[in-house]
Protein backbone atom coordinates (compact mmCIF):
# COMPACT_ATOMS: atom_id res chain seq x y z
CA UNK A 1 0.00 0.00 0.00
CA UNK A 2 1.34 3.41 -0.97
CA UNK A 3 0.82 6.68 0.88
CA UNK A 4 -2.77 7.83 1.00
CA UNK A 5 -3.69 10.63 -1.39
CA UNK A 6 -7.33 11.06 -0.50
CA UNK A 7 -8.90 10.40 2.89
CA UNK A 8 -12.64 10.54 3.36
CA UNK A 9 -13.55 10.31 7.04
CA UNK A 10 -17.04 9.96 8.44
CA UNK A 11 -18.52 12.01 5.61
CA UNK A 12 -22.16 12.92 6.08
CA UNK A 13 -24.31 15.18 3.94
CA UNK A 14 -27.84 16.21 4.79
CA UNK A 15 -29.80 18.47 2.46
CA UNK A 16 -32.16 20.78 4.30
CA UNK A 17 -34.72 22.77 2.45
CA UNK A 18 -38.40 23.71 2.36
CA UNK A 19 -39.25 21.62 5.43
CA UNK A 20 -37.70 18.48 3.99
CA UNK A 21 -34.59 16.88 5.36
CA UNK A 22 -32.82 14.41 3.08
CA UNK A 23 -29.87 12.45 4.33
CA UNK A 24 -27.99 11.75 1.10
CA UNK A 25 -24.79 10.37 2.60
CA UNK A 26 -24.79 8.90 6.12
CA UNK A 27 -21.28 7.90 7.05
CA UNK A 28 -18.59 7.28 4.47
CA UNK A 29 -15.01 6.43 5.25
CA UNK A 30 -12.46 5.30 2.68
CA UNK A 31 -8.97 6.00 1.46
CA UNK A 32 -7.51 6.27 -2.01
CA UNK A 33 -3.76 5.72 -2.26
CA UNK A 34 -1.50 7.81 -4.45
CA UNK A 35 -1.54 6.49 -7.99
CA UNK A 36 -4.55 4.24 -7.41
CA UNK A 37 -7.57 3.92 -9.71
CA UNK A 38 -10.62 3.37 -7.52
CA UNK A 39 -14.14 2.89 -8.84
CA UNK A 40 -17.23 3.73 -6.82
CA UNK A 41 -20.39 1.82 -7.74
CA UNK A 42 -23.76 1.88 -6.13
CA UNK A 43 -27.45 1.74 -6.90
CA UNK A 44 -28.82 4.79 -8.68
CA UNK A 45 -29.76 7.62 -6.37
CA UNK A 46 -27.35 6.47 -3.68
CA UNK A 47 -25.59 9.79 -3.37
CA UNK A 48 -22.57 9.10 -5.58
CA UNK A 49 -22.67 12.57 -7.07
CA UNK A 50 -23.13 14.18 -3.66
CA UNK A 51 -20.08 12.30 -2.41
CA UNK A 52 -18.03 13.36 -5.41
CA UNK A 53 -19.02 17.00 -5.01
CA UNK A 54 -18.05 16.91 -1.33
CA UNK A 55 -14.68 15.41 -2.27
CA UNK A 56 -14.21 18.06 -4.96
CA UNK A 57 -14.90 20.84 -2.47
CA UNK A 58 -17.98 21.96 -4.38
CA UNK A 59 -20.29 21.02 -1.51
CA UNK A 60 -19.64 21.43 2.20
CA UNK A 61 -20.28 18.20 4.12
CA UNK A 62 -22.64 18.33 7.09
CA UNK A 63 -20.04 16.49 9.14
CA UNK A 64 -16.86 14.53 8.57
CA UNK A 65 -13.95 15.64 6.47
CA UNK A 66 -12.07 15.10 3.24
CA UNK A 67 -8.28 15.22 3.29
CA UNK A 68 -6.17 15.68 0.18
CA UNK A 69 -2.59 14.71 0.97
CA UNK A 70 -3.36 15.26 4.63
CA UNK A 71 -4.80 18.76 4.18
CA UNK A 72 -8.52 19.26 4.77
CA UNK A 73 -10.56 20.23 1.68
CA UNK A 74 -12.69 23.33 2.30
CA UNK A 75 -13.10 24.57 -1.28
CA UNK A 76 -12.03 23.28 -4.70
CA UNK A 77 -8.36 22.39 -4.10
CA UNK A 78 -5.73 23.24 -6.73
CA UNK A 79 -4.56 19.64 -7.12
CA UNK A 80 -7.90 18.27 -8.19
CA UNK A 81 -9.77 18.14 -11.49
CA UNK A 82 -13.32 16.95 -12.13
CA UNK A 83 -14.74 15.40 -15.30
CA UNK A 84 -18.53 15.71 -15.30
CA UNK A 85 -21.06 13.46 -16.97
CA UNK A 86 -22.67 16.33 -18.88
CA UNK A 87 -19.76 17.19 -21.17
CA UNK A 88 -22.02 19.34 -23.34
CA UNK A 89 -22.73 21.66 -20.42
CA UNK A 90 -19.31 21.40 -18.81
CA UNK A 91 -17.47 22.62 -21.93
CA UNK A 92 -18.04 26.27 -22.79
CA UNK A 93 -19.67 26.60 -26.21
CA UNK A 94 -18.31 30.15 -26.66
CA UNK A 95 -14.72 28.94 -26.54
CA UNK A 96 -12.84 26.84 -29.05
CA UNK A 97 -11.52 23.46 -27.89
CA UNK A 98 -8.02 24.85 -27.29
CA UNK A 99 -9.36 27.78 -25.25
CA UNK A 100 -11.54 25.44 -23.18
CA UNK A 101 -8.51 23.35 -22.29
CA UNK A 102 -6.39 26.43 -21.62
CA UNK A 103 -8.83 28.35 -19.41
CA UNK A 104 -8.06 26.56 -16.11
CA UNK A 105 -4.33 26.98 -16.79
CA UNK A 106 -4.75 30.75 -16.95
CA UNK A 107 -5.52 30.67 -13.23
CA UNK A 108 -2.06 29.20 -12.59
CA UNK A 109 1.24 31.06 -12.69
CA UNK A 110 2.38 29.57 -15.99
CA UNK A 111 4.05 31.19 -18.98
CA UNK A 112 2.12 31.42 -22.23
CA UNK A 113 4.53 29.01 -23.90
CA UNK A 114 4.14 26.46 -21.11
CA UNK A 115 0.33 26.75 -21.31
CA UNK A 116 0.42 26.11 -25.06
CA UNK A 117 2.66 23.13 -24.51
CA UNK A 118 0.33 21.64 -21.88
CA UNK A 119 -2.75 22.18 -24.07
CA UNK A 120 -1.13 20.61 -27.12
CA UNK A 121 0.18 17.69 -25.09
CA UNK A 122 -3.19 17.04 -23.40
CA UNK A 123 -5.12 17.19 -26.69
CA UNK A 124 -2.56 14.88 -28.25
CA UNK A 125 -2.97 12.39 -25.37
CA UNK A 126 -6.69 12.07 -26.04
CA UNK A 127 -6.20 11.84 -29.81
CA UNK A 128 -7.58 15.27 -30.67
CA UNK A 129 -4.39 17.06 -31.62
CA UNK A 130 -5.99 18.72 -34.67
CA UNK A 131 -9.27 19.78 -33.04
CA UNK A 132 -7.97 22.78 -31.05
CA UNK A 133 -9.54 25.27 -33.46
CA UNK A 134 -13.01 23.70 -33.52
CA UNK A 135 -15.89 24.58 -31.23
CA UNK A 136 -17.00 21.80 -28.84
CA UNK A 137 -20.45 21.64 -30.44
CA UNK A 138 -18.88 20.78 -33.76
CA UNK A 139 -17.58 17.52 -32.27
CA UNK A 140 -19.36 14.26 -31.49
CA UNK A 141 -20.30 13.40 -27.89
CA UNK A 142 -17.36 11.07 -27.42
CA UNK A 143 -14.96 13.67 -28.76
CA UNK A 144 -16.43 16.32 -26.47
CA UNK A 145 -15.83 14.09 -23.45
CA UNK A 146 -12.26 13.60 -24.69
CA UNK A 147 -11.86 17.38 -24.69
CA UNK A 148 -13.14 17.50 -21.09
CA UNK A 149 -10.60 14.80 -20.17
CA UNK A 150 -7.86 16.76 -21.95
CA UNK A 151 -8.82 19.86 -19.98
CA UNK A 152 -8.43 17.88 -16.76
CA UNK A 153 -5.08 16.40 -17.87
CA UNK A 154 -3.62 19.77 -18.86
CA UNK A 155 -4.43 21.01 -15.35
CA UNK A 156 -1.95 18.38 -14.10
CA UNK A 157 -4.02 17.28 -11.11
CA UNK A 158 -2.85 14.91 -8.38
CA UNK A 159 -6.37 13.53 -8.17
CA UNK A 160 -8.81 13.18 -11.03
CA UNK A 161 -12.48 12.82 -10.11
CA UNK A 162 -14.77 11.40 -12.76
CA UNK A 163 -18.54 11.52 -12.25
CA UNK A 164 -20.16 8.90 -14.50
CA UNK A 165 -18.21 10.36 -17.40
CA UNK A 166 -19.31 7.84 -20.00
CA UNK A 167 -22.98 7.47 -19.07
CA UNK A 168 -24.12 9.57 -22.00
CA UNK A 169 -22.06 8.10 -24.86
CA UNK A 170 -22.75 5.05 -27.02
CA UNK A 171 -21.33 1.62 -26.16
CA UNK A 172 -18.45 1.59 -28.66
CA UNK A 173 -17.29 5.09 -27.80
CA UNK A 174 -17.56 4.10 -24.19
CA UNK A 175 -15.20 1.13 -24.63
CA UNK A 176 -12.68 3.41 -26.37
CA UNK A 177 -12.90 6.00 -23.61
CA UNK A 178 -12.45 3.34 -20.91
CA UNK A 179 -9.25 2.21 -22.56
CA UNK A 180 -8.18 5.83 -22.89
CA UNK A 181 -8.64 6.46 -19.17
CA UNK A 182 -6.84 3.26 -18.23
CA UNK A 183 -3.99 4.11 -20.60
CA UNK A 184 -3.66 7.67 -19.27
CA UNK A 185 -3.72 6.41 -15.71
CA UNK A 186 -0.89 3.98 -16.37
CA UNK A 187 1.09 6.51 -18.36
CA UNK A 188 0.78 9.48 -16.02
CA UNK A 189 0.37 7.89 -12.60
CA UNK A 190 -2.56 10.12 -11.64
CA UNK A 191 -4.82 9.08 -8.76
CA UNK A 192 -8.31 8.53 -10.15
CA UNK A 193 -11.61 8.25 -8.34
CA UNK A 194 -14.14 7.05 -10.89
CA UNK A 195 -17.85 7.06 -10.08
CA UNK A 196 -20.11 4.86 -12.17
CA UNK A 197 -23.34 2.91 -11.98
CA UNK A 198 -22.03 0.36 -14.48
CA UNK A 199 -20.65 -2.73 -12.72
CA UNK A 200 -18.72 -4.05 -15.73
CA UNK A 201 -17.11 -0.68 -16.19
CA UNK A 202 -16.07 -0.52 -12.53
CA UNK A 203 -14.50 -3.99 -12.62
CA UNK A 204 -12.82 -3.44 -15.98
CA UNK A 205 -11.29 -0.10 -15.00
CA UNK A 206 -10.58 -0.24 -11.30
CA UNK A 207 -7.77 -1.56 -9.17
CA UNK A 208 -10.26 -1.48 -6.36
CA UNK A 209 -14.05 -1.20 -6.35
CA UNK A 210 -16.01 0.40 -3.52
CA UNK A 211 -19.65 -0.65 -3.44
CA UNK A 212 -21.91 1.93 -1.85
CA UNK A 213 -25.17 1.11 -0.15
CA UNK A 214 -28.51 2.65 -1.03
CA UNK A 215 -29.21 6.10 0.40
CA UNK A 216 -28.41 7.05 3.18
CA UNK A 217 -25.07 5.88 1.94
CA UNK A 218 -22.29 3.92 3.61
CA UNK A 219 -19.51 1.82 2.06
CA UNK A 220 -21.08 -1.62 1.63
CA UNK A 221 -17.97 -3.45 0.54
CA UNK A 222 -14.45 -2.90 -0.78
CA UNK A 223 -13.12 -5.26 -3.39
CA UNK A 224 -9.59 -5.47 -4.78
CA UNK A 225 -9.64 -6.20 -8.50
CA UNK A 226 -6.82 -8.69 -9.03
CA UNK A 227 -7.00 -8.68 -12.80
CA UNK A 228 -3.74 -8.27 -14.72
CA UNK A 229 -2.48 -4.71 -15.21
CA UNK A 230 -2.78 -5.06 -18.99
CA UNK A 231 -6.49 -5.09 -19.77
CA UNK A 232 -8.23 -5.59 -23.05
CA UNK A 233 -11.87 -5.08 -24.00
CA UNK A 234 -12.01 -8.51 -25.72
CA UNK A 235 -10.03 -10.83 -23.46
CA UNK A 236 -10.42 -9.23 -20.03
CA UNK A 237 -14.19 -9.15 -20.25
CA UNK A 238 -14.44 -12.89 -21.00
CA UNK A 239 -11.84 -13.97 -18.43
CA UNK A 240 -13.29 -16.24 -15.70
CA UNK A 241 -11.88 -13.98 -12.97
CA UNK A 242 -13.65 -10.97 -14.50
CA UNK A 243 -16.94 -12.90 -14.41
CA UNK A 244 -16.39 -13.82 -10.76
CA UNK A 245 -15.60 -10.28 -9.76
CA UNK A 246 -18.50 -8.78 -11.62
CA UNK A 247 -20.84 -11.36 -10.06
CA UNK A 248 -19.51 -10.45 -6.65
CA UNK A 249 -20.00 -6.71 -7.23
CA UNK A 250 -23.42 -7.36 -8.73
CA UNK A 251 -24.50 -9.32 -5.64
CA UNK A 252 -23.29 -6.54 -3.41
CA UNK A 253 -25.15 -3.88 -5.39
CA UNK A 254 -28.33 -6.00 -5.26
CA UNK A 255 -27.83 -6.51 -1.54
CA UNK A 256 -27.25 -2.78 -1.17
CA UNK A 257 -30.62 -2.11 -2.79
CA UNK A 258 -32.31 -4.45 -0.31
CA UNK A 259 -30.28 -3.00 2.53
CA UNK A 260 -28.49 -6.18 3.66
CA UNK A 261 -24.90 -7.41 3.45
CA UNK A 262 -24.30 -10.29 1.06
CA UNK A 263 -22.26 -13.23 2.39
CA UNK A 264 -18.59 -13.20 1.39
CA UNK A 265 -17.40 -15.50 -1.42
CA UNK B 1 -10.84 16.80 -43.91
CA UNK B 2 -12.75 17.25 -40.70
CA UNK B 3 -11.08 20.63 -40.19
CA UNK B 4 -12.01 21.82 -43.63
CA UNK B 5 -15.61 20.98 -42.91
CA UNK B 6 -15.77 22.81 -39.60
CA UNK B 7 -14.06 25.89 -41.07
CA UNK B 8 -16.57 26.03 -43.87
CA UNK B 9 -19.37 25.88 -41.35
CA UNK B 10 -17.95 28.68 -39.28
CA UNK B 11 -17.55 30.96 -42.28
CA UNK B 12 -21.15 30.50 -43.23
CA UNK B 13 -22.17 31.15 -39.68
CA UNK B 14 -20.40 34.46 -39.40
CA UNK B 15 -22.07 35.54 -42.61
CA UNK B 16 -25.27 34.50 -40.95
CA UNK B 17 -26.80 33.07 -44.08
CA UNK B 18 -26.11 30.69 -46.87
CA UNK B 19 -24.26 32.25 -49.76
CA UNK B 20 -23.93 30.63 -53.15
CA UNK B 21 -20.13 30.79 -53.05
CA UNK B 22 -20.07 28.46 -50.04
CA UNK B 23 -18.52 24.98 -50.16
CA UNK B 24 -20.51 22.83 -52.56
CA UNK B 25 -21.23 19.54 -50.85
CA UNK B 26 -22.21 20.90 -47.41
CA UNK B 27 -24.41 23.82 -48.44
CA UNK B 28 -27.89 22.62 -49.41
CA UNK B 29 -28.66 24.04 -52.87
CA UNK B 30 -32.36 23.93 -52.10
CA UNK B 31 -32.09 26.71 -49.53
CA UNK B 32 -30.93 29.35 -52.06
CA UNK B 33 -33.95 29.44 -54.32
CA UNK B 34 -36.49 30.25 -51.61
CA UNK B 35 -34.14 32.98 -50.33
CA UNK B 36 -34.02 34.62 -53.79
CA UNK B 37 -37.76 34.15 -54.21
CA UNK B 38 -38.37 35.74 -50.82
CA UNK B 39 -36.21 38.73 -51.71
CA UNK B 40 -38.17 39.21 -54.95
CA UNK B 41 -41.47 38.96 -53.07
CA UNK B 42 -40.24 41.50 -50.52
CA UNK B 43 -39.24 43.94 -53.26
CA UNK B 44 -42.60 43.48 -54.97
CA UNK B 45 -44.31 44.23 -51.67
CA UNK B 46 -42.45 47.50 -51.25
CA UNK B 47 -43.13 48.58 -54.83
CA UNK B 48 -46.81 47.74 -54.39
CA UNK B 49 -46.99 49.73 -51.16
CA UNK B 50 -45.33 52.77 -52.75
CA UNK B 51 -47.66 52.56 -55.75
CA UNK B 52 -50.67 52.40 -53.43
CA UNK B 53 -49.48 55.53 -51.55
CA UNK B 54 -49.10 57.38 -54.83
CA UNK B 55 -52.50 56.21 -56.17
CA UNK B 56 -54.47 56.98 -52.99
CA UNK B 57 -53.45 60.61 -53.28
CA UNK B 58 -53.52 60.94 -57.13
CA UNK B 59 -57.07 59.59 -57.39
CA UNK B 60 -58.26 61.85 -54.59
CA UNK B 61 -59.21 59.03 -52.21
CA UNK B 62 -57.36 61.00 -49.52
CA UNK B 63 -56.91 64.73 -49.83
CA UNK B 64 -53.51 65.66 -51.27
CA UNK B 65 -53.29 68.43 -48.66
CA UNK B 66 -52.83 65.89 -45.89
CA UNK B 67 -51.36 63.07 -47.90
CA UNK B 68 -49.37 64.38 -50.84
CA UNK B 69 -48.43 61.97 -53.62
CA UNK B 70 -45.23 60.10 -53.11
CA UNK B 71 -43.44 61.94 -55.88
CA UNK B 72 -43.89 65.24 -54.04
CA UNK B 73 -42.63 63.70 -50.82
CA UNK B 74 -39.60 62.41 -52.73
CA UNK B 75 -38.99 65.92 -54.12
CA UNK B 76 -39.16 67.34 -50.61
CA UNK B 77 -36.77 64.69 -49.41
CA UNK B 78 -34.21 65.59 -52.08
CA UNK B 79 -34.52 69.25 -51.08
CA UNK B 80 -34.05 68.32 -47.44
CA UNK B 81 -30.94 66.31 -48.25
CA UNK B 82 -29.44 69.42 -49.84
CA UNK B 83 -30.12 71.55 -46.75
CA UNK B 84 -27.34 71.94 -44.18
CA UNK B 85 -29.90 72.47 -41.39
CA UNK B 86 -31.31 69.01 -42.10
CA UNK B 87 -27.93 67.40 -41.56
CA UNK B 88 -27.44 69.36 -38.33
CA UNK B 89 -30.82 68.13 -37.11
CA UNK B 90 -29.96 64.56 -38.09
CA UNK B 91 -26.67 64.90 -36.21
CA UNK B 92 -28.49 66.20 -33.11
CA UNK B 93 -30.95 63.30 -33.15
CA UNK B 94 -28.18 60.74 -33.60
CA UNK B 95 -26.13 62.36 -30.83
CA UNK B 96 -29.04 62.13 -28.37
CA UNK B 97 -29.76 58.59 -29.48
CA UNK B 98 -26.17 57.32 -29.32
CA UNK B 99 -25.26 59.04 -26.04
CA UNK B 100 -28.47 57.96 -24.34
CA UNK B 101 -28.13 54.40 -25.61
CA UNK B 102 -24.49 54.18 -24.53
CA UNK B 103 -25.34 55.40 -21.02
CA UNK B 104 -28.34 53.06 -20.73
CA UNK B 105 -26.43 50.01 -22.02
CA UNK B 106 -23.45 50.59 -19.74
CA UNK B 107 -25.60 51.29 -16.69
CA UNK B 108 -27.92 48.37 -17.46
CA UNK B 109 -25.06 45.89 -17.77
CA UNK B 110 -23.26 47.12 -14.66
CA UNK B 111 -26.43 47.17 -12.56
CA UNK B 112 -27.53 43.77 -13.85
CA UNK B 113 -24.20 42.06 -13.16
CA UNK B 114 -23.87 43.62 -9.70
CA UNK B 115 -27.42 42.56 -8.80
CA UNK B 116 -26.63 39.04 -10.02
CA UNK B 117 -23.35 38.71 -8.15
CA UNK B 118 -24.53 40.14 -4.80
CA UNK B 119 -27.18 37.65 -3.60
CA UNK B 120 -29.46 39.82 -1.46
CA UNK B 121 -29.63 42.67 -4.00
CA UNK B 122 -31.92 40.68 -6.27
CA UNK B 123 -34.71 40.37 -3.70
CA UNK B 124 -34.08 43.89 -2.46
CA UNK B 125 -34.43 45.47 -5.91
CA UNK B 126 -37.05 43.28 -7.59
CA UNK B 127 -40.15 45.17 -6.42
CA UNK B 128 -38.60 48.59 -7.05
CA UNK B 129 -37.68 47.57 -10.58
CA UNK B 130 -41.17 46.23 -11.21
CA UNK B 131 -42.61 49.56 -10.04
CA UNK B 132 -40.28 51.89 -11.96
CA UNK B 133 -40.10 49.91 -15.19
CA UNK B 134 -43.70 50.35 -16.40
CA UNK B 135 -43.66 54.16 -15.98
CA UNK B 136 -43.82 55.43 -19.56
CA UNK B 137 -40.81 57.55 -20.31
CA UNK B 138 -43.00 60.24 -21.94
CA UNK B 139 -44.69 60.77 -18.57
CA UNK B 140 -41.36 62.24 -17.47
CA UNK B 141 -41.44 64.98 -20.13
CA UNK B 142 -42.65 67.65 -17.67
CA UNK B 143 -39.89 66.69 -15.26
CA UNK B 144 -37.29 66.82 -18.02
CA UNK B 145 -38.47 70.29 -19.06
CA UNK B 146 -38.42 71.51 -15.46
CA UNK B 147 -34.93 70.19 -14.92
CA UNK B 148 -33.16 70.94 -18.19
CA UNK B 149 -35.50 72.98 -20.42
CA UNK B 150 -35.15 72.06 -24.07
CA UNK B 151 -31.50 71.06 -24.03
CA UNK B 152 -29.88 67.79 -25.05
CA UNK B 153 -29.95 66.72 -21.41
CA UNK B 154 -33.76 66.61 -21.52
CA UNK B 155 -33.61 64.21 -24.45
CA UNK B 156 -30.97 62.13 -22.68
CA UNK B 157 -33.08 61.83 -19.53
CA UNK B 158 -36.00 60.38 -21.49
CA UNK B 159 -33.88 58.16 -23.75
CA UNK B 160 -31.85 56.75 -20.86
CA UNK B 161 -34.91 56.12 -18.72
CA UNK B 162 -36.72 54.22 -21.46
CA UNK B 163 -33.80 52.11 -22.72
CA UNK B 164 -32.20 51.42 -19.33
CA UNK B 165 -35.06 49.14 -18.26
CA UNK B 166 -35.00 47.25 -21.56
CA UNK B 167 -31.33 46.59 -20.92
CA UNK B 168 -31.55 45.78 -17.22
CA UNK B 169 -34.39 43.27 -17.59
CA UNK B 170 -32.53 41.39 -20.33
CA UNK B 171 -29.28 41.35 -18.35
CA UNK B 172 -31.14 40.07 -15.29
CA UNK B 173 -32.66 37.23 -17.31
CA UNK B 174 -29.30 36.51 -18.89
CA UNK B 175 -27.31 36.21 -15.68
CA UNK B 176 -29.94 33.82 -14.30
CA UNK B 177 -29.36 31.48 -17.21
CA UNK B 178 -25.89 30.30 -16.10
CA UNK B 179 -25.69 26.52 -16.34
CA UNK B 180 -24.95 24.99 -12.92
CA UNK B 181 -22.62 22.43 -14.50
CA UNK B 182 -20.63 25.18 -16.24
CA UNK B 183 -20.50 27.10 -12.96
CA UNK B 184 -19.32 24.03 -11.04
CA UNK B 185 -16.73 23.29 -13.70
CA UNK B 186 -15.37 26.81 -13.36
CA UNK B 187 -15.33 26.58 -9.57
CA UNK B 188 -13.65 23.17 -9.56
CA UNK B 189 -10.83 24.59 -11.68
CA UNK B 190 -10.30 27.35 -9.15
CA UNK B 191 -11.73 30.26 -11.16
CA UNK B 192 -12.38 33.17 -8.79
CA UNK B 193 -15.43 35.43 -8.81
CA UNK B 194 -14.04 37.83 -11.39
CA UNK B 195 -12.84 35.02 -13.68
CA UNK B 196 -16.27 33.37 -13.45
CA UNK B 197 -18.03 36.64 -14.27
CA UNK B 198 -15.77 37.12 -17.25
CA UNK B 199 -15.63 33.58 -18.63
CA UNK B 200 -18.98 32.06 -17.61
CA UNK B 201 -21.53 34.67 -16.56
CA UNK B 202 -20.80 37.23 -19.27
CA UNK B 203 -20.79 34.84 -22.27
CA UNK B 204 -23.98 33.22 -20.94
CA UNK B 205 -25.67 36.60 -20.62
CA UNK B 206 -24.36 37.90 -23.94
CA UNK B 207 -27.27 36.67 -26.11
CA UNK B 208 -29.67 38.44 -23.73
CA UNK B 209 -27.47 41.52 -23.68
CA UNK B 210 -27.58 41.61 -27.47
CA UNK B 211 -31.37 41.37 -27.48
CA UNK B 212 -31.44 44.13 -24.88
CA UNK B 213 -29.21 46.37 -27.00
CA UNK B 214 -31.41 45.81 -30.05
CA UNK B 215 -34.61 46.63 -28.15
CA UNK B 216 -33.00 49.56 -26.35
CA UNK B 217 -31.66 50.98 -29.63
CA UNK B 218 -35.16 51.01 -31.13
CA UNK B 219 -36.74 52.52 -28.00
CA UNK B 220 -33.97 55.11 -27.76
CA UNK B 221 -34.72 56.39 -31.28
CA UNK B 222 -38.45 56.63 -30.53
CA UNK B 223 -37.79 58.61 -27.37
CA UNK B 224 -35.18 60.86 -28.99
CA UNK B 225 -37.62 61.88 -31.73
CA UNK B 226 -40.51 62.18 -29.26
CA UNK B 227 -38.51 64.44 -26.97
CA UNK B 228 -37.53 66.72 -29.84
CA UNK B 229 -41.08 66.78 -31.13
CA UNK B 230 -42.73 67.58 -27.81
CA UNK B 231 -40.07 69.54 -25.93
CA UNK B 232 -38.56 71.22 -28.96
CA UNK B 233 -35.01 70.11 -28.35
CA UNK B 234 -33.01 70.45 -31.58
CA UNK B 235 -33.21 67.47 -33.95
CA UNK B 236 -35.35 65.74 -36.56
CA UNK B 237 -38.38 65.69 -34.27
CA UNK B 238 -38.30 69.45 -33.85
CA UNK B 239 -37.92 69.84 -37.62
CA UNK B 240 -41.01 67.67 -38.13
CA UNK B 241 -42.95 69.87 -35.70
CA UNK B 242 -41.81 73.02 -37.52
CA UNK B 243 -42.76 71.54 -40.91
CA UNK B 244 -46.18 70.64 -39.56
CA UNK B 245 -46.92 74.07 -38.08
CA UNK B 246 -45.78 75.81 -41.26
CA UNK B 247 -48.02 73.62 -43.44
CA UNK B 248 -45.03 72.12 -45.24
CA UNK B 249 -46.77 68.74 -45.51
CA UNK B 250 -44.46 67.01 -48.07
CA UNK B 251 -41.42 68.09 -46.02
CA UNK B 252 -43.06 66.68 -42.90
CA UNK B 253 -43.59 63.32 -44.61
CA UNK B 254 -40.05 63.38 -45.97
CA UNK B 255 -38.71 63.78 -42.44
CA UNK B 256 -40.96 60.99 -41.16
CA UNK B 257 -39.53 58.75 -43.88
CA UNK B 258 -36.01 59.66 -42.70
CA UNK B 259 -36.81 58.61 -39.12
CA UNK B 260 -38.24 55.35 -40.45
CA UNK B 261 -35.08 54.67 -42.44
CA UNK B 262 -33.01 55.45 -39.34
CA UNK B 263 -34.98 52.90 -37.33
CA UNK B 264 -34.50 50.31 -40.05
CA UNK B 265 -30.74 50.90 -40.26
CA UNK B 266 -30.39 50.72 -36.50
CA UNK B 267 -32.18 47.38 -36.40
CA UNK B 268 -30.17 45.93 -39.29
CA UNK B 269 -26.94 47.15 -37.67
CA UNK B 270 -27.85 45.69 -34.29
CA UNK B 271 -28.67 42.33 -35.87
CA UNK B 272 -25.36 42.26 -37.72
CA UNK B 273 -23.46 42.95 -34.49
CA UNK B 274 -25.50 40.25 -32.75
CA UNK B 275 -24.70 37.63 -35.39
CA UNK B 276 -21.01 38.41 -35.24
CA UNK B 277 -20.78 38.32 -31.44
CA UNK B 278 -22.88 35.17 -31.09
CA UNK B 279 -21.46 33.02 -33.88
CA UNK B 280 -21.10 30.22 -31.30
CA UNK B 281 -24.68 30.42 -30.06
CA UNK B 282 -27.40 27.93 -31.02
CA UNK B 283 -29.62 30.64 -32.44
CA UNK B 284 -26.93 31.70 -34.90
CA UNK B 285 -24.85 28.60 -35.59
CA UNK B 286 -27.78 26.61 -36.96
CA UNK B 287 -27.59 22.90 -37.66
CA UNK B 288 -24.28 21.23 -36.94
CA UNK B 289 -23.01 18.35 -39.05
CA UNK B 290 -20.95 16.04 -36.85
Amino acid sequence: MGRSMLDVRGLKKVYEGSGRRVEAVRNLTFTVDAGELVCLVGPSGCGKTTLLKCVAGLLTPTSGEVLLEGRPVSGPPPGMAVVFQEYGRSLFPWMRVGENVELPLRQKPLSKARRRELVADALDSVGLADAAGAYPWQLSGGMQQRVAIARALAYEPDVLLMDEPFAAVDAQTRADLEDLVRGLWRERGITILFVTHDIDEAVYLGERVLVLSASPTVVQEQLTIDLPEERDQLRTRVAPRFAELRTRVYEQVQAAKRGVTAPRL
Amino acid sequence: MKDGQTDGQRDRQTDGQLDDTGPGPTSPPRAERPAAANAALGAAGIVGFLALCEAVSRFGIVSGDYFPPLTRVADALVTELGDRAFWTALGDTLTGWALGLAIAVTAGILAGVVIAVVPFLREATASTIEFLRPIPSVALIPLAVLLYGSELRSVLLLVVYASFWQMLIQVLYGVQDVDPVAEETARSYGLGTWARVRHVLWPTALPYVMTGVRLAAAVALILAVTAELVIGAPGLGQRIAVAQTSQAVPEMYALVVVTGVLGLLINVGARAVERRALAWHQSVRGEVVV
